[in-house]
């Protein structure tokens, strides 16, 4: 067992468990797009961030594949975590707006804006369906090719491939292809329907977080009226 | 030749050194050629052999030694040749003038005046290259030995001292006293991150398991960096023995270099290097009769910038895709193979026969408190003298800019320097007495990076400098991190709008928060520091993005969509060539018998104010 910090609490955990899994099992909730418990981690989302290290000296490192240590002090909620979070997210957004597991992350971290041109592009190189098929389906049958912006996920040179089972894995576990919820919104950007699971509390306890999920502010009134109130400070 | 047998014990190197006694003679005459790139292309191959034709001609082959050796250093006065004794430096030489060089100064002792370096300040001609300022301020503790020796010859490497360090290192020096000695020396990774090469080395050693490798990173791929590519071609075998120590201290027996393919005469260089050490026993089974096993393997890239990552370097080199992964595990625990490795940069490896030669006391006694030696900057860019310039750690930018690099081309005003290559930052004048080390320079918001030194003057744009640098960075990026793939890619779409004219104030607060975000969420070292270029000249010229974006201005003149080209009537005297330059047709005459430009039709080419004898055609 390991002894480290964790939003300044002490706690023990497993050697050889990734500080995700270890955040994981005391149910602090980190957002991820490219981890899946089945497959390798892979560290190419970003969202999974946390800081380790003394304050000072900090840095942020993807939990999915950085090993519990001894002593290590992380924070998965810190000021600097959740800034830069949110600005991926609306990087995100304005990737692949038309998911639903990306719409849904923007509510429940509070993203409420999208100052880039939307693109709407199918995939966000996850790599979720790469490592699907091989390790989970033993296919092998796509990878990524190119690189830096034309990098994309195919077969061998395009063509069909005879290692392609038709499978349907790489689907069923892509989270950009998930449409959005059929409600009575507009198809904009951003959707942020659901605001209700804003977490006020994130501007206060910048270490100690609070570890309820969803938060309990869905709980002190219904999402958007209760952003609106408590920004005219009636909550 | 010489014997070709194994070194068996380090007493025949020493043997074998004062058998090659005489090639140290300093009376003889010898002409050096430099054999580098850059002087290759300007026609210095075709000079070595009209030497050599003169030289036959004449009886003197015996006489005269000709030599092709690796850079000299002052590539912008290229070919350059050197003529000993007395090391005189002719500069711009064709193939034309070595009938005359070999008749006066060879045979004479006089000098060809017209090829000599002009001293700009006296117009005084100096022929003495170590009287040349270029050289006089610099420290070449590295450099130097690329003037002496032919890099395709062993026996000139070891006449000049080369494979001693090994030889010392292997006669009686524990790996842990090596490794103590590069602590002391501070030495650190000439790669760009600058860690301490000693500690680097121990914590490989100290890593479980027998099976260990030293990797070598010469997949040197910055624009406008070639100092790796120098010392390799110029002294590969300083290169080698640098990994042998290497590998005796961390107790591996193989080693890889990983070469990028673009750098062919290198890696010819190298595998000659390889073969020759392989002769004389210095690579292979039983080095030295120490029982010590080390051999190389030489792996070519294929072009890949992040390659030079180590992460990605590793996958490489194991003959995967190159692409990053999260540290940790280090390389010094899981590297090539999975097994614990050191990757050191080529110019590190070349310092360690250095340390080991010099004793660290006298190694660190240049340098800075943090960093010991030298290091070299590929100096270029519009400054007067570009070329390799090593100097010790500690030396100020203003030195290395206006000492050594003689100052701006042209008269024009020092407007900023790029230090560590595409991923470092722009330095504007405020901060050029700053201390070229690690730490400083990290702290003023640029990198050490490998070396590069990009001066800029005031017709630069550094608006358009950052979006040059990203484009680059876009194009080189793996693509693995969302961050950086579409961070980079988000940051030139700002960036292209500022340009265009179509920026606002707000989108200079998005741009930093953007650059911020991809400097500290991505996993490699090169997307945390691709946002360097944004970062430093938002820190540095604020003012000149406000201008951009506020003003819609181009204060250099640079950005095509916010100044146009005006004709001032008053100086205009119609003669029309401007019009007849014009690709566009956008100038016509006036009733006035002057020209106008037609903006609409104008494509801001700047062909007309170029052509216009008057300077009668301005930016406005």
């Amino acid at each position: 067992m390991v002894q480290m910090t964790l939003n300044g609490l002490r706690v023990e955990v497993e050697e050889g468990m990734t500080i995700l899994e270890a955040a994981r099992f005391y149910g602090i909730n980190i957002p991820t797009l490219c981890y899946h418990e089945g497959l390798s981690p892979y560290g190419a989302c970003r969202l999974c961030l946390v800081e380790i290290g003394p304050s000072g000296q900090s840095k942020l490192v993807s939990s999915c594949t950085h090993r519990v240590e001894e002593g290590l002090v992380v924070r998965t909620h810190s000021e600097r975590v959740v800034k830069r979070r949110k600005m991926l997210i609306e990087l995100y957004l304005a990737t692949c707006p038309q998911s639903r597991v990306i719409q849904d992350l923007a509510s429940k971290y509070h993203v409420t804006r999208v100052r880039f041109t939307p693109r709407y592009e199918d995939c966000i190189l996850c790599g979720l369906c790469v490592r699907m098929c091989a390790e989970q389906m033993q296919g092998k049958a796509i990878g990524f090719a190119h690189r830096g912006s034309n990098r994309k996920v195919a077969t061998p040179f395009d063509v069909k491939s005879e290692e392609c089972r038709l499978c349907g894995g790489c689907m069923y576990i892509c989270p950009a292809c998930q449409s959005r919820c059929q409600g009575p919104q507009e198809e904009e950007p951003l959707c942020n329907a659901c605001l209700n699971l804003d977490q006020p509390c994130l501007n206060y306890f910048d270490d100690n977080m609070c570890f309820m999920d969803p938060c309990v502010a869905c709980e002190l009134g219904a999402g958007r009226e209760a952003k609106a109130k408590s920004r005219d400070g009636r909550l | 030749m010489e014997a070709t047998s194994r070194l068996a014990v380090p007493e025949d190197l020493a043997g074998l050194r004062e058998r090659l006694k005489d090639r140290l003679d300093e009376k003889k005459p010898r002409l050096v050629v430099c054999g580098d790139t850059g002087c290759t292309v300007r026609g210095s191959r075709e000079l070595a052999a009209a030497i050599e034709k003169i030289l036959s001609e004449q009886g003197l082959s015996d006489r005269v030694e000709l030599k092709v050796t690796g850079c000299l250093g002052f590539c912008e006065k290229g070919p350059l040749m050197l003529v000993f004794p007395g090391a005189i430096l002719y500069q711009k030489v064709q193939p034309s003038d070595a009938g005359e060089i070999v008749e006066k100064t060879v045979l004479k002792n006089e000098l060809v005046e017209r090829l000599l370096y002009t001293d700009p300040e006296s117009g005084l001609p100096v022929a003495c290259a170590y009287d040349i300022p270029f050289y006089k301020l610099q420290n070449r503790a590295l450099l130097e030995t690329c003037w002496y020796i032919n890099p395709l010859d062993i026996y000139d490497y070891i006449a000049r001292g080369g494979y001693a360090a090994l030889a010392k290192v292997l006669g009686g020096m524990t790996p842990e006293a090596v490794i103590a000695e590069m602590k002391e020396a501070r030495l650190r990774g000439r790669g760009g991150a600058g860690f301490a090469t000693g500690l680097k080395w121990e914590f490989c050693r100290s890593s479980p398991g027998e099976e260990k490798y030293i990797l070598c990173n010469a997949d040197e791929g910055d624009p406008g960096a070639f100092m790796d590519r120098s010392l390799l071609e110029g002294n590969p075998h300083a290169v080698l023995e640098g990994m042998i120590i290497a590998a005796y201290a961390v107790g591996a027996k193989e080693g890889v270099i990983y070469i990028r393919i673009e750098y062919p005469t290198a890696v010819l260089k190298l595998e000659e290097a390889v073969r020759q050490a392989r002769e004389l026993g210095l690579l292979g089974k039983d080095i030295f009769g120490s029982g010590f096993d080390f051999d190389v393997i030489i792996s070519k890239g294929a072009g890949a910038f992040v390659c030079g990552e180590e992460t990605a370097l590793i996958r490489g080199a194991e003959g995967k895709v190159g692409e990053p992964r999260q540290k940790p595990p280090f390389p010094a625990d899981v590297g090539f193979r999975g097994k614990p490795t050191v990757i050191n940069n080529v110019e590190t490896f070349v310092n360690v026969p250095l340390v080991i030669n010099q004793g660290a006391a006298l190694y660190h006694s240049t340098g800075t408190e943090s960093s010991g030696g030298t290091k070299i900057f590929c100096l270029v860019g519009k400054v007067k003298n570009t070329g390799l310039v090593e100097v010790p750690f500690g030396t100020t930018l203003r030195q290395i800019i206006f000492g050594i690099g003689g100052g701006i081309k042209g008269g024009k005003k020092f407007k900023a320097v790029q230090t560590g290559g595409p991923s470092g930052g722009c330095l504007p004048e405020a901060m050029l007495d700053l201390k070229v080390d690690f730490s400083d320079l990290a702290q003023a918001g640029s990198i050490m990076g490998s070396g590069g030194m990009i001066v800029m003057d005031e017709d630069t744009c550094v608006v358009d400098v950052a979006r040059y640098f990203l484009q680059f960075l876009k194009s080189e990026s793996c693509g693995k991190c969302f961050s950086c793939r579409v961070g980079i890619d988000r940051l030139l779409e700002i960036l292209d709008r500022i340009i265009a004219g179509n920026g606002s104030v707000e989108d200079l607060a998005l741009l930093e928060e953007l650059a911020v975000t991809v400097k500290d969420t991505t996993m490699c070292g090169l997307g945390q520091t691709s946002a360097n270029p944004v970062l430093s000249t938002l820190r540095y010229f604020r003012d000149e993005y406000l201008a951009h974006v506020r003003d819609k201005r181009c204060p250099a003149g640079v950005c095509r969509s916010l100044f146009r080209y005006r004709i001032d009537e008053d100086l205009c005297a119609g003669c029309g060539a401007c019009a007849e330059q014009c690709p566009a047709g956008a100038i016509k005459e006036t009733d006035e018998g002057c020209y106008r430009i037609d903006h609409g039709l104008c494509t801001v080419c700047g062909a007309c104010a170029e052509t216009c004898a008057l300077d009668a055609i301005t930016k406005d």
